[in-house]
């Protein structure tokens, strides 16, 4: 299969026309966000932002505090783990006025294709610049195992929805006549069986619409790396970008949960090996540095355009990661604050 | 399979009849006149339309974990259901599939996805799972998919995306008459 010539309407690649609203001020991300990042060929950073489990906005403020700055754009997640947060496309909101360019994730498990495009539509119009689009975790591992699954679309269908809505129309054929703007990103796994069609099924996403592909948590950097060479051949970095995931193992009892607990992903042996080989005190920064090198080891893979950091409850340590990884702050905003963001 | 509707979420089916076989018997219930004929017939006639519908929901049941979404996907997945997948996946895979190929929501089942690929690769039919698959049209749930395919009304289920991009993502034709 190959991929199609022109990344959907964005085929004029990232001339779009400005946001339906102009981005606040300098502070909304620098120099342009995710978009301009991706555009100019730079080496992009995104990370994930959690949203909270109660009506806190401050705590997005907060983390959104220590991101600032130091990445292009963050990831709010939907009800990350099938638990309930608050919205991902409030947080997105609440990232954006402290100064983070969001990333809104949709995911198919709690609405239909109503729910799906009216919230898209809602993104755009509340100028959410980058929105993306997955199958999402099936409740089962969630906090309320008894929901109702929807899954009326899958991740391939919604991000093809997404461009049929930024084409101008919805997915019943009625016109928009201001359809949205944003960027359409989606997720990977290039660690799940099957192997084979990994590759493959990111192009179908590609060929659906999607701009850019953040990847599950990378620790076995030898497989991603077979995995992007796969990528290549099927042409995907010419219309998609590729951000690799990764983040850092902060103790044995999250390496124990990432390697038995959370479906689809992928931990090696030498992983675990190496941060039980370290005292305990020394585990964490053990993880730390070990994610600082798959960050530099990603960066040199042929196609890979960024890292997306997922360090979900340490975002503050995200500066640091990236800053000993070689990755230098974006843009204009270099100078953070001391403790610059805390909202408490 | 048959504990499908027992358990809540749709479960992982494997089919029991070889790919081979299936592909073959294919060719035999191909649209062309006849059939069409029948499947008007089939569709104008309440009781012959319960009757057929019955019948196809039993041996698909049992072939294929059949959950009778109307709009059989079954050619395009290597004759492995992706209705019973519990996301109800239509394009592949989901990124939760465990390192040994079980599905992440019946850690006891393999992924129908995985069953799907090997078979599809084993026969040769391997580019059918490149094609882009349309979302499901929920009002067929319950209906049968050999009249529907009999009558030309599934020939949009999928798209390819090799040349030009994939078409927006319009509606699918009419169902058809009322029924």
């Amino acid at each position: 299969m190959s991929i199609p010539t022109a990344t959907g309407p964005a085929g004029q690649g990232t001339s779009r026309p400005g946001f339906a609203h102009p981005e606040p001020a300098a502070e909304a991300g620098p120099a342009g966000g995710l978009r301009a990042a991706i555009a100019s060929g730079r080496f992009v950073v995104t990370a994930e932002l959690g949203p909270p489990r109660d009506a806190n906005a401050d705590a997005i403020t907060r983390k959104a505090g220590f991101l600032r700055g130091w990445v292009d754009a963050a990831n709010v997640t939907d009800c990350q783990g099938a638990k309930v947060k608050l919205s991902s496309l409030a947080g997105s909101v609440l990232a954006r006025a402290a100064g983070v360019e969001p990333v809104m994730q949709l995911t198919c498990r709690d609405r239909n294709r109503i729910g799906l495009q009216s919230d898209l539509l809602g993104a755009a119009a509340l100028g959410i610049p980058n929105v993306l689009l997955l199958t999402g975790d099936h409740p089962r591992f969630g906090d309320h195992p008894e929901a109702k699954p929807v899954f009326d679309l899958d991740g391939v269908q919604l991000t093809w929805a997404a461009r049929t809505l930024r084409d101008g129309t919805l997915m019943s054929g009625q016109r928009l006549e201001h359809p949205p703007t944003w960027l359409i990103g989606t997720v990977e796994n290039p660690f799940a069986p099957p192997t084979s069609f990994r590759a493959r099924r990111l192009a179908k996403k590609v060929a659906a619409g999607a701009e850019f592909v953040q990847t599950q948590y990378v620790f076995d950097v030898e497989r991603f790396a077979a995995w992007m060479a796969e990528v290549c051949a099927l042409g995907i970095p010419r219309h998609c970008a590729v951000i690799a995931g990764v983040g850092p193992i902060r103790s044995l009892r999250v390496l124990e949960m990432l390697t038995t607990g959370v479906p689809g992903i992928y931990v090696p042996d030498e992983v675990g090996r190496r941060l039980r080989g370290v005292p305990a005190g020394k585990v964490e920064s053990e993880g730390i540095s070990l994610c600082v090198e798959t960050i530099q080891q990603v960066a040199g893979i042929p196609g890979v355009r960024g890292v997306h950091v997922m360090a979900f409850g340490f975002e503050r340590g995200v500066p640091d990661i990236l800053e000993r990884a070689g990755v230098g702050p974006r843009a204009s905003l270099a100078s953070v604050p001391e403790g610059g963001g805390h909202a408490h | 399979m048959s504990d499908s509707a027992a358990s809540g979420w749709p479960r992982p089916a494997r089919p029991r009849l070889a790919a081979r076989s299936a592909y073959a018997l294919h060719a035999l219930v191909a649209p062309r006149k006849p059939y069409r004929w029948l499947a008007a017939r089939i569709e104008r006639h309440a009781l012959l339309r319960r009757w057929f519908t019955a019948g196809e929901r039993v041996t698909k049941q049992q072939l294929f974990g059949c959950q009778m979404c109307g709009q059989c996907a079954l050619p395009a997945t290597g004759y492995a259901c992706p209705m019973t997948c519990p996301k109800q996946l239509r394009n592949g895979p989901c990124g939760g599939v465990s390192p040994t190929g079980q599905c992440e929501v019946h850690p006891q089942l393999r992924c129908v996805w995985l069953i799907a690929v090997e078979r599809a690769e084993q026969a040769g039919h391997s580019a059918d799972l490149d094609l882009l698959q349309r979302p499901v049209d929920r009002r067929e749930t319950g209906r049968s998919s050999w009249v529907n395919y009999w009558q030309g009304r599934d020939e949009d289920l999928w798209a390819a995306a090799t040349e030009n991009e994939p078409a927006p993502l319009l509606p699918r034709a009419p169902a058809g008459a009322p029924r």
